[in-house]
């Protein structure tokens, strides 16, 4: 077995490189002539959208850090200091800022992508556990991102989410002085926030480079949910698909650059312009956009450690999805009944969004218990059943017949 | 097969016939040593993470009553906490003590959260029981609530003089800090 790769690669020197470390192979079997379902529409964008994202959000991360004090008393000073006086830094910042916003954008229609299309049945259960576990990974950066500046919602964001932990009974209280390493939040915790936020990224690029490999296993899913039947099914990656991506790559940063050069506080809170103050609460304290619905998932239930649980619940009912759909149709074009209560669902989940941005008073209180049942019910009881009751259109009998309207050759 | 030869060689060279049990109880002995060290080190590391010694060793904090007018109240820092320390009227005691314990949603007698002889000083973490924000009332210009004891801006948490619930979300009284008087116009938090 063991021994030189054969490796046809013609320049000498790549060649030389290539049969002792195959890379260059490797990138050409998984990204040049990859074989990739050719009927693709716009949504397959959002996977290459998060990468690129992840790229940047480590690249404007790591020179953040150089500038940054992870100190209570400098730390909001240590962000103006980048905002006013570092060559680009308000350039770098912003990028950054916005950038959380942009990666959940993305991340949500790319999850959005794969309930819709049934992208986590089998035999890519796996692939869509790891895509949960970057999500979780993603939501905890940014949660401890979003600390850093030190601003009064940065401190009293961080104050609430760790208290959350104390709801659970007995250990709870040891749990939230384990994570704060003191009596509040404070020097301690700052600084080890600052220290997992730098990590945390680099795990999330172990787990991209897994749910990528599990991808390059088992394939990609397409609109039409069907395996592709043979070549005549397939494009190589590249450069169809390169292309593609790329084109999607282009319409987001110029979203992006919209955010970051006119309107680059339109995501953020105004109280985060105050610096922290542990003996002054700000009137109203509220996530960023987007873990709103999860805010309001919290909020909607009367006892403190069932809301925790059923916003934990919320994330990690992901997880077991495969499994609770009971359709062996993936995709929701053939699913005329399905169709309209994912249609519902992304309405309940953008609902508990606003909810979650307003006072739990009144209607809000009422509107978010409403949309938290059926968001629960839609994963717990109506995609199992609907699964067994529905009866699905007619599958096309392949890709190439679907996209040409003309029937298979025969070969 | 590697391993039946590498068993029949021992055996036969050192006339053990339970071989076998003997690599069973290395890779026992061997993967305990491994668990206990992984268990060591993530002892010290998890450990690492609770409250240092200098975040310890600040944990109490004296204070000199004798600054604080009748009617108003100071704010200090205990372990990271603000702690209210407020000077009551004859009036304000009056009024926590002239109360049916059943109307309270968190009963507990005024007697109960002051030190006796020192009736005029309550001292309370200042931290509302409902989510956390940090209660008005110790200044006579803040708002005070309609039982003139604190009151939550956040989401409407009233508390009386004794700083307990009377109207409101949250579900308990304000607690009252381990402290205790070293003299009559000094005390010790913590």
């Amino acid at each position: 077995m063991a021994g030189l790769h054969k490796s046809d690669i013609p320049n000498p020197v790549l060649n030389w490189i290539d049969s002792r470390l195959p890379i260059i192979t490797m990138m050409q079997k998984e990204y040049g002539v990859f074989p990739t379902p050719r009927n693709f529409n716009y949504f397959w964008n959002f996977g290459a959208l998060a990468m690129v994202t992840l790229v940047v959000m480590i690249l404007t991360g790591i020179f953040l850090a150089m500038h940054y004090q992870p100190n209570t008393t400098l730390a909001f000073d240590s962000v103006q200091h980048i905002m006013r006086d570092v060559n680009y830094g308000w350039l770098i910042r912003y990028v950054h800022q916005n950038g959380a916003s942009m990666f959940f954008i993305v991340t949500y229609i790319h999850i959005f992508r794969g309930i819709y299309y049934g992208s986590y049945k089998a035999p890519r259960e796996l692939l869509w556990i790891l895509g949960v576990v970057i999500l979780l990974l993603m939501m905890a950066t940014a949660f401890m991102g979003y600390v850093l500046p030190w601003g009064q919602m940065s401190y009293w964001g961080a104050t609430v989410i760790t208290n959350l932990f104390s709801a659970f009974p007995g250990v709870g209280k040891y749990i939230v002085t384990l994570l704060w390493g003191g009596f509040s939040v404070d020097q301690p915790t700052l600084n080890r926030f600052f220290s997992l936020h730098y990590l945390l990224p680099f795990v999330l690029v172990g787990v991209v480079f897994l749910h990528v490999a599990a991808l390059h296993i088992v394939g990609s899913n397409n609109p039409l949910g069907i395996e592709p039947r043979g070549p005549q099914d397939t494009l190589p990656f590249h450069p169809y698909y390169t292309a593609k991506d790329s084109v999607g790559v282009c319409v987001f940063l110029i979203v992006w650059g919209a955010f970051v050069f006119f309107a680059p506080n339109f995501l953020g809170d105004p109280n985060n312009f105050i610096e922290a103050n542990p003996l002054q609460t700000p009137a109203d304290i509220v996530p960023e956009w987007y873990f709103l619905p999860y805010y309001a998932i919290l909020r909607s239930v009367p006892n403190k450690l069932l809301g925790v649980c059923m916003m934990f619940a919320s994330l990690l009912v992901l997880l077991i999805l495969p499994w609770l759909d009971t359709s062996r149709v993936r995709s929701a074009r053939f699913r005329p009944t399905y169709k309209w209560f994912i249609f519902l669902w992304v309405v309940s989940f953008i609902v508990l969004g606003v909810c979650g941005a307003h006072k739990p008073e009144g209607v809000w209180v009422i509107l978010s218990r409403v949309a938290t049942l059926y968001y629960f019910a839609h994963f717990l009881v109506i995609t199992p059943i609907l699964g067994k009751l529905e009866r699905p259109l007619p599958l096309p009998e392949s890709i190439t017949q679907s996209v040409t309207g003309r029937p298979l050759e025969s070969h | 097969m590697a391993e039946s030869s590498a068993s029949t060689a021992h055996g036969g060279s050192h006339g053990h016939p339970a071989d076998g049990t003997k690599r069973d109880t290395l890779e026992l002995i061997a993967g305990a040593g491994a668990a206990m060290l992984a268990g060591g080190i993530g002892w010290a590391l998890i450990g690492s993470m609770n409250p240092s010694k200098d975040v310890l060793a600040v944990s109490s904090v004296e204070i000199d009553l004798a600054p604080i007018p009748t009617g108003q109240g100071i704010t200090v820092m205990w372990q990271g906490k603000p702690i209210f320390v407020r000077h009551r009227t004859d009036k304000e005691i009056a009024e926590a003590r002239d109360v049916k314990l059943s109307e309270l949603p968190d009963p507990q007698t005024d007697k109960s959260r002051v030190k006796a002889g020192h009736d005029q000083w309550i001292v309370l973490i200042g931290i509302c029981t409902h989510l956390g924000c940090i209660p008005l009332g110790n200044k006579p210009t803040d708002m005070r609530g309609e039982w003139g004891g604190w009151f939550c801006p956040c989401h409407g948490s009233q508390y009386d003089t004794s700083g307990r619930i009377r109207k409101g979300p949250a579900p308990l009284d304000l607690a009252v800090p381990p402290y205790a008087f070293e003299s009559d116009t000094r005390i010790k938090i913590g």
